[in-house]
């Protein structure tokens, strides 16, 4: 994986500095809240219902174990032995206090992470494909590529005052595993004329309020212009997106008003002028040498397809067989595999992890996985890089801890905001409800039986639980103070990427989880051979949902 | 009052160009500041003065027309109408690296010290502000972060093109 | 966005969140913040709320706490307790981790 040289170690550590002053100012009076909320929000700082969060960055969900140690210290040390991973592929304190934030900054900065741009209206943590650089199906790894824009994003003085905030997700793997049609720019990697690599760029899309699908607006693009095409597209955005209005102002709105094809036209003007103005935008190609380095394959030894001690196993113990087949994956290496650990236990709060889970977890990875670990946009943590004959050990190990639930892509593999249980925009809970249906759907071989299923809760309109692309969504509503449910199906964030069409009047608190396995046993009753969840539902739409859910049929 | 950067340095100095409302006659002497529509349309009567003019350009303001004539100009003005509201740095790195601008590129509006190295990172020399107070604040905020990632016609080196102009053995030693 | 109190409430008190950590505080008939809800001056009409939000105010000056506002509390038996499910989990802590927030410590003896 990346690490810092000089220049990054100065820049951080710079920033931790700045902050220290801005937080002090804050508290000596000189700043008043209004003031300084843009400053810390800058950081990564919020302030929640019963303390402030801290959202801190990994930069496109890669943490070696040493840092994942530090996230363990700073959970001990500064908050209450926990944190939290997100869908963004970062990681969020609950309980610290204003005055240690700079010191949290300066643990972070010591182990070359920090918490910029994690929030505000600027450009946001980059995510990628949680497999990046080790699946099959990958044309290239996209993450040197993150690692390029990461820097040249951080603290872009033009672009730190946007309309509104801006998340770039890339893609190097047929399977799109980055949701690339959900960002305000989503980049595919993709091949051009005489084989050459470069990127599909979209872009307009995005949740929230008006969830929207990414266009496609240039089909390929050079390595060497990336930068200067993002920064012909933020500059437009920058200029024309709406400022009136926060809920019309994301680029989504500007791309819907005016066509994709104008925002292409647009884009392709400022993007021939900048590369007529200078090439100073072009990352010299040593230093994309350089970077590229960091990512190369790891030192695999050569081995064989078959691992005899796992396959009996396999064949010896039942759970680590379901385990093998639901939560490992295939890796472009033969005698390895991708491993995801899930964060959702049974009646779990999806994303948490105690400070001693995650220094479990980092001892692993160090034993198993070269050292590194990601964190994905399920909020769950892969394994790249482990041997096949060590599943079994690494198994038990993470059994023994109670972190081998066996539910990758299964029904209670939920996404959940952390919804009104701590966050000031909620307006219902969220996590109660993940928990419920987690509970209700324990057996794992009913689990099995369901199949792929993804099932996505929102705490607020504002979709940080990702409602609109669960195959079920759920979005949480206030009605008079009173929390209710609205389901929305058929979403999905692949490559076939679709929103989900609400169903009806949304449910109360106590109906909602008896609508779900509503949901469930009439997609089991309609089901044909081989079919998961959205395909059933796309063969056969909503109307069947509706009967069963308000048993309309009768009336 | 004015703060101006002066040799890497800032300094207050006095404002000498008076701002001339739309509706209000141009006086014949003095520096002036007009509207950028008034300049266009004006523009004869305005280029021949024989002292300074300079435009305001409003935060939704076009650079069409303008752009191209910039470097008849002493001073453009841009306002922040509210600091989160970012268009003038784009404004202000177009009239810099694409128009070449080299006069005094001043902002208005809502000026916050922590803007400031974002400002003058994208082509600004000079705020606007109502008191004459932060000098030594001011003066901190251009210096808290000293390495840039990005490129903006400044004249900084973007770290990527320090890197790859460092010998190998540089590079193994920045690396260790 | 999350309501923070029905405009036509009648019987309010003030929170607000303190400026060092975030905590959770009520404001007291004393005139002074307390982490505990049962602590809270409580008054029974609008203009009375608005008297009380005003005389918090000068906290936020006094660096204490940010952004006070006002929320509607139902009478009981031997007390009162917030109305909305907002205002009950930060006056506990999250409902899904019993051991965290105010919840979590002990009693007042």
């Amino acid at each position: 994986m990346y690490r810092y040289d000089e220049f990054d170690h100065k820049i951080v550590t710079e920033r931790v500095e700045q902050f220290r002053g801005q937080v002090a100012r804050r508290l000596s009076g000189e700043l008043s809240e209004d003031e300084f909320k843009p400053l810390r929000l800058m950081n990564g700082l919020y302030l929640q219902l019963h303390a402030y969060m801290l959202r801190v960055a990994v930069p496109y969900g890669t943490l070696s174990s040493k840092q994942l140690r530090q996230l363990a210290h700073i959970a001990r040390k500064y908050d209450k032995g926990y944190a939290h991973f997100t869908t963004r592929q970062n990681v969020q304190y609950n309980w610290p206090r204003l005055a240690d934030v700079p010191d949290i900054l300066k643990d972070l900065a010591d182990v070359e992470m920090h918490a910029l741009q994690t929030s505000g209206n600027c450009i946001r943590n980059i995510t990628t494909d949680p497999y990046a650089g080790v699946s099959a199906d990958e044309l290239e790894d996209p993450r040197p590529w993150a690692e390029i824009l990461r820097q040249w994003s951080s603290l872009h003085p033009e672009f730190s005052f946007l309309p509104r905030k801006f998340k770039i997700a890339i893609n190097g793997a047929k399977e799109d595993r980055a949701a690339i049609l959900f960002h305000d720019i989503g980049i595919g990697m993709a091949r051009g004329d005489n084989d050459e690599v470069g990127f599909r760029v979209y872009v307009g899309g995005g949740q929230g309020r008006t969830p929207m699908i990414a266009e496609c607006i240039r089909e390929f693009l050079p390595k060497a212009d990336l930068l200067a095409y993002m920064e012909a597209i933020l500059r437009v955005y920058n200029r024309f997106g709406r400022r009136d209005n926060l809920y019309k102002s994301r680029i989504k709105i500007l791309v819907h008003q005016i066509g994709a094809e104008d925002m292409a036209k647009q884009v392709e003007v400022e993007f021939a002028a900048i590369q007529k103005q200078s090439d100073s935008l072009k990352v010299p190609q040593k230093e994309v040498d350089r970077i590229l380095a960091y990512f190369a394959p790891k030192n695999y030894e050569s081995l064989g397809e078959f691992a005899p001690e796992t396959e009996e196993a396999r064949l010896a113990d039942e759970a680590f067989a379901r385990w093998l087949d639901v939560n490992t994956a295939d890796h472009k290496v033969p005698g390895y595999r991708i491993v995801n650990i899930s964060t959702k236990p049974i009646g779990g709060i999806p994303g948490d992890m105690s400070a001693d889970d995650m220094d479990a977890v980092a001892d692993l990875a160090d034993k198993f996985s070269f050292s590194e670990l990601r964190v994905t946009h399920k909020q769950n943590l892969t394994f790249t890089d482990v041997r096949r004959k060590d599943l079994h050990a690494l198994w038990k190990a993470l059994d023994e801890r109670g972190l081998a639930s066996a539910n990758i892509s299964l029904i209670t593999d939920q996404i959940a905001c952390p919804g009104l249980d701590y966050c000031n925009l909620a307006n219902t809970r969220s996590i109660p409800i993940a928990q419920e249906i987690s509970q209700r759907f324990e057996d794992a071989d009913l689990q099995r039986r369901i199949g792929r299923l993804h099932i996505n809760i929102s705490g607020c309109i504002n979709a940080c639980g990702h409602h609109h692309v669960g195959h079920i969504g759920i979005l949480g509503v206030d009605k008079k103070g009173v929390e209710y449910y609205q389901v929305g199906l058929g979403g999905s964030s692949d490559n076939n990427g679709s929103i989900g069409k609400i169903v009806g009047p949304a449910f109360a608190r106590n109906e909602i989880v008896d609508a779900i396995g509503t949901i469930v046993d009439t997609y089991l009753d309609q089901r044909v051979d081989g079919e998961e969840f959205l395909d059933t539902y796309r063969r056969i739409g909503l109307q069947p949902f509706k009967e069963t859910l308000y048993d309309t049929a009768q009336h | 009052m004015i703060l101006r950067n002066i040799n890497n340095r800032f300094e207050f100095v006095e404002d000498n160009f008076e701002r001339i409302e739309d509706d209000a006659p141009v006086p014949a002497t003095g520096a002036v500041l007009v509207s950028a529509n008034r300049w266009l349309e004006e523009h004869d009567a305005l280029s021949g003065r024989a002292e300074p003019v300079g435009v305001w350009i409003e935060g939704d303001g076009d650079l069409e027309g303008l752009g191209e004539k910039c470097a008849q100009l002493e001073l453009v003005a841009l306002r922040f109408p509210v600091f989160k509201d970012g268009r003038a740095y784009s404004q202000a790195r177009l009239l810099r690296e694409r128009y070449g601008f080299k006069g005094e590129l001043r902002a208005t509006g809502n000026i916050l010290r922590d803007q400031l190295a974002f400002m003058e990172r994208c082509g600004f020399d000079a705020f606007e502000l109502d008191e004459r107070v932060g000098l030594e604040q001011f003066n901190k905020a251009l210096t808290e972060i000293s390495v840039c990632y990005q490129p903006t016609g400044d004249g900084r080196v973007p770290v990527y093109q320090l890197r790859a102009a460092r010998t190998p053995l540089e590079q193994t030693r920045a690396t260790a | 966005m999350a309501q923070h109190h029905n405009q036509t409430a009648q019987t309010l008190a003030v929170t607000a969140n303190r400026l060092l950590d975030g905590e959770v505080v009520y404001f007291t008939a004393g005139g002074s913040w307390s982490e505990h809800f049962g602590d809270a001056a409580v008054v029974h009409n609008k203009d009375d709320g608005e008297a009380l939000l005003q005389k918090a105010m000068p906290s936020v000056e006094a660096l204490e706490i940010i952004g006070p506002y006002l929320f509607e509390v139902r009478e009981l038996g031997d007390g009162a307790a917030p109305v909305s499910v907002r205002e009950n989990i930060r006056m506990k802590g999250p409902t899904v981790r019993l051991d965290l927030g105010k919840q979590a410590e002990r009693p007042r003896v």
